[in-house]
């Protein structure tokens, strides 16, 4: 056990092939700059067999068939670069982060869970892979060996105590990274590899090239000695993607936003955790209809400057790539952009993952991510404000409630409340139904609604309330509760003849303040 | 004609083999577990709630189906069970059901603006799995418009509740499952009692009508029809009985609840409540 350096190798196009991971195996060519002027600054090896080269212009390599050429993106490479970081951090939490393609792991600690280096190596190959990464790994005591060796041999490179030397040797001097200038003038000496250059005279080295000499020899000698420089792991879980072309359809933006759901999850997933919550950002394209749509109103969650953005909370946290695109698409069904998209950026905000133990004797429940596709389907359906668990509210006003998000306990069974009889339900109208009323000595004696008239054969009330006068909305109800016999009038609407019961318990109230009766519900 | 019977039947079955295991078997039915309403007198008649079976609750407004339902909630809740109201038409009181003993916490409350929205909900839910039990309200919809409901979405929410432990109950103003529901009950209310603490020479409410307090009303409830085998208290049955043409009858109360100590809320609801007191 000592240090682990883990190399991706043509990182740039490795960063394109993790975003499509369709082109693995293709051609592919990376070009950068101010078009028309871009040129090639990376390439796969199929494109190299094919004869492209480096610092070729866009024009040129169009020349060439079955070649897929790629703009270089930036946040594609830090969304890799995180992604590395992430494997390290699956591993070890001592974590050297080196350059963009390479990082440093420290092995102390990990024998008795891996028992052997080969086991570490072949676990980060195989995280890697879970990633979308081809990487080298080499494993040494010293942690300059375990880089050059990790950027000079393909795949899994072990390097026992005291072969450093031995197994450095065979590399070319350039995985050491010297100046251009020092390069040459070893070029010109004939010192290609390091064991050649682990064979020069210290003393004469260091007249000739300096302090840059010594220390390449070192490294040759796999002798040099530092220590790790720690990061702290990062919370930070987030892709973009910079579209080639607007997307304007749900479709093909479902497929890229599960490509990146996808990259995510798989990051999560080797870090042990899950996602929280999810934020979701669109850049708009902007044009001059969309400039108006803009001035004219913004949809929830657009802002005016074409950015579209979406929160979505979950209840649990989840990494299931599948069931998060379901979430979104949900969303997105129910508040769609109002422009074509050009970029979407996706972050996670990371949670651990929840885990439970059933009990024998609970009841069985929905599953809680199933259960909240479901509830995003019914929202879909009914509205946001239509769902959700019911509770009171500390007020004193007749039939107050909030609406809140469904999130069931699943604590022991409650001990029934027992009443000697169930309990009379009540069924509300939302609004109220206004109505006519006859009064007698001041009491109702006659009610009319909706094409019925009724003789009230018992009343209770009247029971008054009243609050809230130190707010816009007061309210002073006097309420009535009625047994009510109904007569059939030959003018009742046909759609209401259902509700023409021969009896009836109706809870009533005279609206002071407006000087109006309503029906709040029926007895039921 | 035996030879053509017994060649009749080998075809049969070669053609479904894959599809049926045996078609010509009697299967077996399977042993429905019932839960208990919390009105024993429900209980008794019909044996408790089939799972995994369809109930249909039905009687006109004010005949106690509300009431049935706060119930069958409350006991459910009261056990832990995760339930949802499809509500056809908005109609839900949560004070009430509150009131009743509903875990409120526990209830997932679907406000539909019309009966489209509410089947369309209930079958998302049914999919949904895991439910304690399911109620789709209809109560407050013309029956004229429960009517259309197609035969083949009733056949639907039986299929997709089978199998599993959810309860599905709809209410509605007259039955319209047909043979898709495992218990159909039909309620109407008897007389309404009212309490007074005047004397009895004065019996008419409206001389002190702030006297008088609606009391509850008696509920007469009958089942229609009943796949479930009656038993005596409801609890795990031995399976469906043949279906029965129903015509049992029995006779419950309904209290109406003004002042439950385990819900100040309500009580503090309004002034008028602590005169009724």
């Amino acid at each position: 056990m000592g240090f682990a350096s883990i190399y991706v190798p043509n990182f740039l196009v490795q960063s394109v092939v993790r975003a499509e991971a369709a082109l693995r195996d293709r051609a592919i060519v990376l070009v950068d700059g101010t078009p028309p002027l871009e040129k090639v600054v990376a390439m796969s090896d199929a494109a190299a067999r094919a004869g492209i080269q480096l610092s070729m212009t866009k024009s040129q390599v169009s020349q060439f068939t079955g070649i897929k050429i790629r703009n270089r993106l930036r946040a594609q490479e830090k969304a890799t670069h995180a992604a590395l970081l992430d494997i390290g951090w699956s591993v070890s939490p001592r974590v050297e982060d080196t350059v963009q393609d390479t990082i440093v792991l420290d092995l102390a600690g990990l024998a008795s869970l891996f028992h052997a280096d080969e086991n570490i190596a072949d676990e980060l190959v195989r995280r890697a892979a879970a990633l979308g990464l081809l990487v080298n790994v080499a494993i040494s005591f010293n942690l300059e060996a375990a880089i050059h060796a990790a950027r000079g041999f393909s795949g899994v490179t072990i390097i026992p105590p005291g072969e450093e030397l031995q197994r450095l040797g065979s590399l070319p001097v350039s995985v050491l990274s010297p100046s251009l200038q020092v390069l040459e003038t070893l070029e010109r000496w004939g010192v290609r590899t390091c064991a050649t250059l682990a064979a020069l005279p210290l003393s004469q080295l260091s007249e000739r090239l300096g302090q840059e000499g010594v220390r390449l020899h070192e490294l040759a000698r796999g002798a040099s000695r530092r220590s790790l420089a720690l990061i702290e792991p990062s919370t930070g879980f987030e892709e973009e993607m910079l579209l080639d072309y607007a997307v304007a359809e749900l479709e093909p933006l479902a497929f890229l936003l599960g490509r990146l759901l996808d990259q995510l999850c798989a990051r999560l997933t080797a870090r042990s955790l899950a996602a929280g919550a999810i934020h979701l950002r669109f850049d708009l394209e902007r044009s001059p209809e969309n400039n108006l749509q803009f001035l004219d109103g913004k949809s929830s969650g657009e802002s005016a400057l074409g950015i579209y953005e979406k929160f979505l909370n979950l209840p649990v946290p989840m990494r299931d790539s599948k069931m998060l695109l379901r979430l979104l698409r949900l969303q997105l069904q129910a508040n769609p952009p109002r422009a074509s998209i050009i970029k979407i950026y996706l972050a996670a905000e990371p949670a651990r993952q929840r885990v439970t133990q059933g009990s024998l004797f609970l009841p069985s429940s929905p599953d809680r991510e199933k259960l909240e596709l479901t509830i995003a389907r019914l929202t879909n359906l009914v509205g946001d404000s239509h769902i959700g668990s019911p509770e009171l509210v500390d007020t004193h006003r007749p039939g107050e409630f909030r609406m809140n998000r469904f999130a069931p306990s699943h604590n022991e069974p409650l001990k029934n409340r027992r009443f000697s009889k169930p309990a009379t339900g009540f069924r509300a109208f939302r609004p109220s139904l206004p109505l006519k009323v006859e009064l007698r000595e001041g009491h109702p004696a006659r009610i009319s609604f909706r094409g019925m008239r009724g003789e009230v054969v018992a009343a209770s009330g009247p029971w008054r309330t009243s609050g809230d006068w130190w707010q816009e909305d007061p309210w002073q109800h006097d309420e009535w509760d009625l047994e009510i016999h109904f007569r059939f009038s030959p003018a009742i609407h046909l759609e209401h003849a259902y509700a023409c019961p021969q009896r009836g318990l109706y809870r009533i109230y005279y609206d002071a303040l407006r000087g109006h009766w309503f029906m709040r519900g029926i007895y039921d | 004609m035996a030879q053509n019977l017994a060649a009749l039947r080998a075809k049969i079955e070669c053609d479904l083999r894959g599809r049926a295991s045996a078609p010509f078997d009697y299967r077996e039915r399977k042993f429905v577990e019932t839960a208990s309403v919390s009105i024993p007198e429900i209980d008794f008649l019909a044996g408790g709630l089939p799972r995994g079976g369809f109930t249909e609750i039905c009687g006109p407004p004010c005949s106690g189906r509300t009431s049935f339902l706060l119930s069958a909630l409350a006991s459910r809740t009261a056990h832990a069970e995760v339930c949802v109201l499809v509500d056809g038409s908005d109609n839900f009181d949560p004070h009430s059901a509150q009131a009743a003993g509903v875990e409120l916490k526990q209830l997932l409350w679907v406000r539909c603006h019309n009966i489209d929205q509410a089947l369309r909900a209930t079958d998302l839910l049914l999919q949904g799995r895991g439910f304690g039990l399911i109620a789709l309200d209809l109560g407050d919809i013309p029956p004229e418009t429960v009517r259309h409901v197609p035969l083949n979405a009733w056949f639907r929410f039986r299929r997709s509740v089978e199998d599993t432990r959810t309860i599905f109950v709809v209410l509605d103003q007259e039955p319209n499952a047909k043979t898709c529901a495992s218990l159909v009950l039909r309620l109407g209310s008897e007389a309404v009692r009212w309490s007074t603490t005047i004397e009895a020479q004065t019996m008419d409410s409206f001389v002190y009508p702030s006297a008088w307090l609606f009391d509850g009303v008696d509920v007469r409830v009958e089942v229609l029809r009943s796949r479930v085998q009656n038993a005596a208290v409801g609890g795990f049955h031995r399976g469906f009985a043949p279906a029965s043409i129903g015509g049992d009858t029995e006779l419950f109360g309904t209290k109406t609840i003004w002042n439950s100590p385990d819900n100040l809320l309500l009580e503090s609801q309004s002034k008028g409540l602590k005169k009724r007191e």
